[in-house]
């Protein structure tokens, strides 16, 4: 008998990405380990961490991100299903609102930022607006950082942003759900809200899963549209960590905070995976 | 009969109150970026407007840096755009066509690179190009950016490569030509439409990125990072015309990709 020969064609063709990952990802995340643990003289070292845990901005960076993920990836998610659902009502013009509903997907934070502080600036067409409806008198600073207003901005610029790349992945799993399963729930008598509910939901975990885990991760690192819209008014933790990379000089801290957003990220990750788990029989 | 007539009209006033949602913002954004200055700075602002200038578009081009931002933009876009499908696109296409040992780990491998935030990546790189004495240069940022970019592009490019049918692949190899030539000559073609498409996703995220350029440069700022950096400190016109500015490149792209949107930014974790 003759050994097959060994074919080599497809390790070729993934060894470039192979080693681009290996060095540009792996390696990087590797440094970041050792700047956060590894004092110069090459001790390990916990030092930057407690440095970090005591900072005065930790804290109020921690708990502005937390806040702002709570808030956003909710009203994200509700919003995406609602849009991903009115796709499914053959709608006429639905490609030109599926256009329309995935434009902000190439929009950047920034751009967003900027977008949605024209709006709530005090010159702003907010202002502009209450002035017209006969609400305000003189503009009202919406973007003071001693009120709540700054964190509604936000949390709407980001609804406004990044709802569309929920909305893609909750569509993209809707497609792959067989019509004869919702026709046959509403032949047994099913409403709308039940049909919703008891079958398209559970059919759509796993790309629930996915949009809620990206979605979340990317919460996450939120950076400049706060820069942005309030400027230094309002920190989250890729801000200090932009700081003390930037500003402070501190490449060490830097990479503390960054591995702290990973460990944020990576426990956010888990914790959907365990509370969303998808039994093997429901899986299409 | 009337009150189904009446639930459909609310389902269509949902649909068009969420496009206006997504539509007015970038509406109020490009009458702001056509208004003159005076009217940037006045108050209250009418919401239709009555006068349109390139004042304010022309200030923000002629502004110090700008012109030179556009350029660095424009070239560490094609630069990443380029590496990420000449090194993407053949793992891609090894995807599609090969069953082979490893294959899913390396699928796994690339979906869970997404679970990684990208802002880990910007530190250490800064510091480790700082010691290759590639530190504020064009090539650091693009290197950054196809590693945001190349998952994507491998997953794509796969689902891409999937779509040619292989027989064709082995048709003209049957008529003589090689491994190679029949990749280039029938596979290439038929795969182009969605290999430009991932080109030009790549293209949109490097144009978009803030963070890792701000950190990675310091004189040869990317558009995006010579506006975040100098924001704070400069004038309405200047930041509103800016905002405009990185905007339209984006959406028009996208409108040329919206037949790949689902394969591009659809792809799920399973």
């Amino acid at each position: 008998m003759r050994w097959k020969r060994f074919n080599w064609e497809p390790y070729l063709l993934l060894l470039p990405s192979t080693l681009y990952l290996i060095l540009f990802f792996a390696w990087p995340m590797f440094q970041a380990f050792r700047l956060a643990f590894q004092a110069d003289d090459g001790h390990l070292t916990l030092a930057y961490m407690q440095r970090m845990f005591n900072d005065v901005m930790f804290s109020k960076a921690l708990r502005n991100t937390v806040l702002l993920i709570t808030a956003i990836v909710p009203i994200q998610f509700i919003l995406a299903l609602i849009m991903a659902l009115l796709m499914m009502e053959r709608l006429r013009g639905s490609d030109i609102l599926v256009y329309i509903y995935s434009i902000p997907l190439a929009i950047s934070d920034l751009a967003a930022g900027i977008i949605w502080f024209s709006i709530f600036t005090e010159r702003g067409y907010l202002n502009s607006l209450l002035h017209g409806l006969g609400i305000l008198g003189k503009p009202f600073l919406f973007l003071n950082y001693q009120t709540n207003w700054p964190f509604v901005a936000i949390v709407l610029a980001e609804v406004w942003r990044a709802t569309s790349i929920v909305f893609v992945i909750l569509v993209a799993g809707l497609q792959s759900i067989p019509r004869d399963y919702i026709e046959a729930a509403q032949i047994l008598g099913a409403n709308w809200f039940q049909r919703v509910w008891r079958v398209i939901l559970p059919l759509l975990r796993p790309s629930i899963q996915t949009a809620l885990i990206l979605r979340t991760i990317l919460a996450v690192q939120v950076f400049a549209v706060v820069r942005a819209l309030v400027g230094r008014g309002m920190t989250v933790l890729a801000n200090e960590a932009y700081l003390w990379y930037s500003e402070y000089r501190s490449p060490h801290l830097a990479a503390t905070y960054a591995m702290f957003i990973l460990t944020i990220s990576l426990a956010t990750a888990f914790i959907y995976l365990r509370a969303l788990r998808v039994k093997e029989e429901i899986r299409l | 009969m009337m009150r189904r007539r009446i639930g459909r009209g609310l389902i269509y006033l949902l649909a068009i109150m969420i496009a206006l949602w997504i539509l007015i913002p970038i509406y109020l954004i490009t009458i702001t970026a056509f208004s003159p200055k005076d009217v940037i700075y006045s108050w209250p602002k009418a919401l239709f407007p009555r006068v349109i200038s390139l004042e304010t578009i022309l200030f923000f081009i002629n502004a110090q840096y700008v012109l030179d931002s556009l350029k660095n933009s424009v070239i560490v876009a094609l630069l990443s755009l380029a590496l990420a499908l000449v090194i993407g696109a053949p793992a891609g296409y090894g995807l599609a066509r090969h069953i082979f040992p490893g294959k899913d780990v390396f699928r796994l491998t690339i979906l869970s690179t997404r679970a990684f935030p990208i802002v880990i990546l910007s530190i250490p790189l800064a510091v480790t190009f700082m010691q290759w004495g590639l530190y504020d240069s064009l090539i650091s940022v693009a290197l950054l950016h196809v590693a945001m970019a190349l998952p994507t592009t491998i997953l794509v490019t796969s689902s891409v490569f999937i779509g040619v049918s292989k027989e064709l692949e082995e048709a003209a190899m049957v008529f003589g030509c090689n491994r190679l030539q029949a990749f280039v000559r029938v596979a290439l073609p038929l795969a182009l439409p969605g290999l430009a498409a991932s080109a030009i996703f790549t293209f949109v995220l490097s144009w978009n990125e803030v963070f890792a350029a701000t950190i990675l440069t310091l004189y040869n700022r990317t558009l995006p990072a010579r506006l975040f950096i100098q924001l704070q400190a400069s004038p309405l016109p200047f930041r509103f015309a800016g905002g405009f500015f990185i905007l339209i490149p984006a959406i028009t792209f996208m409108f040329f990709i919206r037949r790949y949107l689902f394969s591009l930014w659809g792809i799920t974790l399973r």
